[in-house]
């Protein structure tokens, strides 16, 4: 699977404006994303998160800017020219996005069996079906879910389905990950083990990662907490004010389109802007 | 000034460029051929009773009709050739084809209209799948494949359905019913009866998909999008088979 190098250009928005019947999902806004970073978004409802994502991985187009996805341009490129950059790319939708009418193992597997590149590698002539199989019971034993491989996204609880959508955003070891709001709807406890994972597989790969979400929480332990291999749980990072996480871990506030804020935990929880105070610790403002 | 027209034109215009990435994907790797069998199932042998059925009392209400209107001039013994020539070229393909508009537009519609709010089609263009190659191009496929073949079962039922009550009620001999509704029947009468479905089932196949695929709004996103479906697609039957019907009365 393709690794990208430290610091080398993962995300790279110039300037990008999109509207959606005249009403703007993204205004003027521009920021970087390099490999191993991580990007916290918070936003109150239809301030442009999700189009934000969407429009990364050129499934939506903008209106005006350019959209760089591993350093190519991908604003004029054909459906089937982003299809190869797609595959280095993995998403959790919102919705979940899994296939209803295939079972958690072949939602699981769809990637690695439909992505050209990925088709190729991985079972060059036709042969490998078996690799495809053990790297789904892989990635399902990753988050959890061994026990159902044959059942469908509808027998399997939200949060089920959630770890399911990460599974499938995994199973190709993506360089870019991409979570829409994943803890959206989930009781607290579940919420959280959906973040350990999230934790999980940046210890273990360090991928670079845009993480959308309502939650301060999550923006929280992400920036601050690692996952420990050895005994399972997450733990506070080594810099009391401000972990190894926050080194890299940035985080936004959308309004209205537009990128409101931009900075580290430290200087959102300092901002006094009435908006971005509904997105602090303690913030109602 | 003419600023209603916008909206229209811009429908329309999504709507061809739709088709168009359609008809192409035929002729592009990969075919997803399970998926035009399993569509083919749903839509040709899903459908296959309702349209026997309407197919059968069809025929049965036509030969009572013109039977009794054409006692008054003495030639009841035509009315063989009125069904045949009234359901090959035009209660068959138009009956058939609003009957699967209604069964399998809607069904198109609200599938892939639940696919687009779940975000299920924004799913498999991120993991590598054209949705109009894996979606459209097979329901397109299906469709013209199974509605002619539905019509001519249907005029075929029909035809019969008139042969019962040609005979039982009528006292028509089954031998003068079939010569006179086989005999009038000419090559141009065929070709429109078959050219008709055809037609009929580019436009189901490609209105449902088409408001399946622009569904937004949740639930009730899918509900008008479904009864879009079945309103657009049964209002461009009835207008393209006087058209055709046009051109063939033209042309022979």
């Amino acid at each position: 699977m393709p690794q990208d190098s430290p610091h080398r250009e993962v995300v790279r928005f110039e300037d990008v404006s999109l509207h959606f019947g005249g009403t703007p999902a993204l205004d003027h806004v521009s920021f970087e994303l390099g490999a191993g970073e991580t990007r916290i978004i918070f936003g109150a409802a239809g301030s442009g998160k999700t189009t934000l994502l969407k429009a990364a991985l050129g499934l939506i187009k903008p209106d005006y800017g350019r959209i760089f996805l591993f350093g190519q341009e991908i604003t004029g490129m054909t459906e089937q020219e982003l299809f190869d950059l797609r595959a280095r790319a993995g998403i959790l939708f919102q919705e979940g996005g899994l296939f209803d009418s295939l079972t958690i193992e072949q939602n699981v597997a769809y990637p690695l069996l439909n992505q050209r590149v990925l088709r190729e590698t991985i079972h060059p002539n036709g042969a490998g079906q078996q690799a495809v199989a053990e790297r789904v019971r892989e990635i399902l034993h990753f988050v959890e879910l061994d026990q159902t491989l044959e059942r469908f996204p509808s027998e399997i609880s939200g949060g089920m389905r959630r770890r399911v959508g990460i599974a499938r955003a995994l199973v190709t070891e993506p360089a870019l990950l991409l979570y829409d709001s994943p803890t959206a709807g989930l009781d607290p406890i579940t919420a959280n083990t959906i973040i350990t994972l999230i934790l999980k597989e940046r210890e273990l790969r360090n991928t670079a990662t845009i993480l959308v979400t309502h939650r301060y929480l999550d923006g929280h332990l992400i920036a601050n907490f690692r996952y420990n291999p050895s005994s399972g749980a997450l733990e506070r990072t080594s810099r009391a004010s401000g972990g190894a996480g926050s080194v890299t871990t940035k985080f936004f506030v959308m309004k209205e389109g537009r990128l409101a804020f931009e900075g580290s935990e430290a200087e959102l929880q300092a901002a006094s802007d009435p908006y971005i105070r509904k997105f602090q610790r303690h913030g109602s403002s | 000034m003419l600023d209603f027209l916008k909206s229209p034109v811009e429908t329309f215009q999504d709507f061809l460029v739709l088709s168009v990435r359609a008809v192409r994907n035929i002729f592009r790797s990969p075919h997803y051929v399970d998926d035009i069998f399993q569509q083919m199932d749903v839509i040709g042998v899903g459908s296959l009773p309702i349209v026997m059925l309407i197919g059968l009392f069809s025929g049965v209400v036509m030969t009572m009709q013109m039977a009794r209107a054409l006692q008054q001039y003495g030639a009841q013994g035509q009315v063989g050739q009125i069904v045949s020539i009234a359901l090959v070229r035009e209660l068959g393909p138009v009956l058939t084809a609003v009957l699967v508009a209604g069964r399998n537009a809607s069904g198109i519609a609200s599938e892939l209209g639940s696919m687009k709010v779940t975000e299920q089609i924004d799913a498999m263009r991120a993991l590598g799948t054209d949705p109009i190659q894996k979606l459209v191009t097979p329901r397109l496929i299906a469709t013209a494949f199974v509605l002619p073949l539905l019509t001519i079962i249907a005029d075929f039922i029909g035809l019969i359905g008139g042969a019962v009550i040609a005979y039982a009620l009528l006292n028509i001999s089954l031998t003068q019913y079939w010569t006179s509704a086989w005999m009038i029947l000419q090559y141009n009468d065929l070709v429109q009866g078959l050219l008709k479905p055809f037609i009929f089932a580019l436009v189901i196949a490609l209105v449902g998909c088409f408001y399946g695929m622009r569904t937004t709004g949740g639930t009730q996103g899918v509900g008008r999008a479904t009864t879009k479906a079945v309103v657009v697609s049964s209002v461009w039957i009835f207008f393209l088979t006087s058209m055709i019907t046009r051109f063939f009365l033209y042309y022979s």
